[in-house]
């Protein structure tokens, strides 16, 4: 797998790290060069803080290569507190009826794995109901 | 400036095709294409492929297909727009012809899914969506499409069953067309009953992926000989817009905007409205997709898609999906918008045997990329 490009990507996996844009203080996720909202220059750091609610999901019954395993399992368009959506996996459903509007949290989980024993195991986030 | 026309097309059965290459799939769709233009040789080749790089390992195409099929001393690249491809090379094409630098051009649409099976497909269709962001999180247009159907159903109040008159219509059309994929039609009954996929879509909201090649050869109006033996297709409008890939970096993931934009262009070019057209040829890879086409070119308001699809259904004008759409006839991808081309030419000239629409002067095609992030709409016009 690609090294590199995953390495370069951990604040975002590991810590939702987008953009706040200095002109009109959108919040940017994932991060660019250019505020979506404004169309200025986009690059001071803001770290989203993982609260947000299910836009809309399904549950695939087969995933693509690299995910086979894991099937079926559930992804969604998680909209962030802060205004930005992310697309993501569902995690720890459990019993849970996921539905549109549920409130879910960032959790870090494992995303996939090479399918060789020695291959890399990319982390990354999910998000999982909020626990009452 | 002298019309952009169609002088020639040609097309392959559309399906898995175990025994034949990329290239044997692009020769037979280009020599069929050179055949029906009366030997045309053309002097440019533009290429639509996706996946020819991850699943036959095959780039440089320009090269090998016309080499292939001993086109010699030609230029022929390759256009890459996931399934807006065919409407992409199209484009580029047209914008060749009319630049007055080429003066005949070959279009052909590849895509050669089954050399490689399973999981392995869908993860190189993946690689159409946001890599980063959305591919290696384990998503496929598939899941991307159901997660806007479920929103749609959510904010219409609209049953599944809602969705079935596109997939019913294309199906019962497909039967006419010896080169689509399915020849046989599904009932409302068996839309609903087939076996789910990703909720709410199940597996008849969803175009199967298979092997296929399609061709166009294109000039100018004045370049052709004035007793050409069949009627001319005339390029009336052409557009192709993009939008941000990521549905979830559109504020309205529902708006395909694009598709808009890019019908409303075409159209415009063409002094037409998009209600004028006899056939219509929306994207149908998720049934989801032609209800939120149709919306955005401004067919029917927002909520009231499937509604509208039900009663041009009914009423047989526009023609939708006339040739089996990709529902029936199958989805290969880079080639779908050439194959809508060439079954909007078959129709125009009065050439679509079982499927012909009676009276057929004007078509509308529309190929998405993604879901909608690019979008090609051109007009077709028999030239009486």
């Amino acid at each position: 797998m690609e090294i590199p490009r995953h390495w370069r990507l951990k604040q975002q996996r590991y810590a939702l790290v987008g953009e706040v844009c200095p002109h009109c203080d959108a919040k940017i996720f994932p991060p660019r060069d250019v505020c979506p909202e404004c169309g200025g220059e986009a690059k001071e750091a803001y770290n989203f803080s993982g609260k947000g609610e299910v836009y809309s999901f399904t549950r695939m019954s087969d995933g693509p290569a690299g995910f086979e395993e894991q099937a079926p399992y559930t992804v969604a368009l998680v909209k962030l507190a802060e205004g930005p959506v992310v697309t993501a996996q569902l995690t720890d459903l459990g019993d849970a009826r996921v539905e549109i509007g549920m409130p879910v949290e960032m959790v870090t989980r494992r995303i996939r794995q090479d399918g060789d024993e020695r291959g890399m195991i990319v982390y990354g986030y999910k998000f999982r109901p909020v626990l009452r | 400036m002298s019309d952009i026309v169609i002088t020639g097309v040609g097309q392959v059965l559309v399906g898995e095709h175990w025994d034949v290459s990329i290239r044997q799939l692009a020769a037979r769709a280009i020599l069929a294409a050179i055949k029906d233009a009366g030997g045309q040789k053309p002097e440019a080749v533009y290429i639509a492929n996706e996946l020819g790089s991850s699943l036959s390992r095959q780039a440089n195409l320009g090269a090998l297909l016309t080499s292939d099929c001993g086109l010699e001393d030609v230029e022929g690249t390759t256009i890459e727009a996931a399934g807006a491809s065919g409407g992409a090379t199209l484009r580029t094409a047209y914008l060749a012809l009319r630049s007055g630098l080429v003066d005949s051009a070959l279009v052909v649409g590849v895509e050669k899914i089954t050399d490689v099976v399973g999981p392995g497909v869908d993860k190189a269709i993946a690689e159409t969506l946001d890599t980063d962001y959305e591919g290696m999180l384990g998503v496929t247009p598939t899941a991307l499409a159901a997660i806007l159907m479920k929103r749609y159903m959510h904010d219409y109040s609209v049953a599944h069953t809602a969705f079935a008159d596109h997939p019913v219509a294309a199906t019962a059309h497909g039967v006419g067309n010896p080169n689509a994929m399915y020849r046989r039609a599904i009932t409302c009954e068996v839309y609903e009953k087939a076996e789910p996929v990703c909720d709410p879509m199940n597996l008849h909201d969803i175009a199967s992926y298979a092997d296929g090649a399609a061709a166009l050869l294109l000039t100018r109006r004045d370049l052709v000989r004035k007793d050409f033996k069949h009627s001319l297709v005339r390029v009336s409008g052409s557009a192709v817009v993009t939008d941000r890939l990521s549905l979830h970096d559109r504020p309205d993931p529902l708006a395909f905007e694009a598709a808009g934009a890019a019908i409303a262009r075409a159209c415009r070019q063409a002094g037409i409205l998009p209600g004028d057209v006899d056939v219509l040829e929306l994207d149908d890879a998720f049934s989801i997709y032609p209800v939120l086409s149709i919306e955005a070119a401004g067919f029917a308001p927002r909520g009231k898609g499937t509604t509208w699809l039900k009663d041009t259904v009914e009423r047989g004008k526009p023609a939708l999906a006339s040739m089996g759409g990709m529902k029936a006839r199958g989805n290969p991808l880079a080639a779908a918008g050439v194959y809508q081309a060439v079954e909007a030419v078959l129709q125009l000239r009065g050439e679509a045997g079982g499927c012909q629409v009676r009276g057929a002067r004007k078509a509308l095609i529309e190929c998405l990329g993604g879901a909608a992030a690019t979008a090609a709409a051109h007009v077709l016009e028999i030239i009486p």
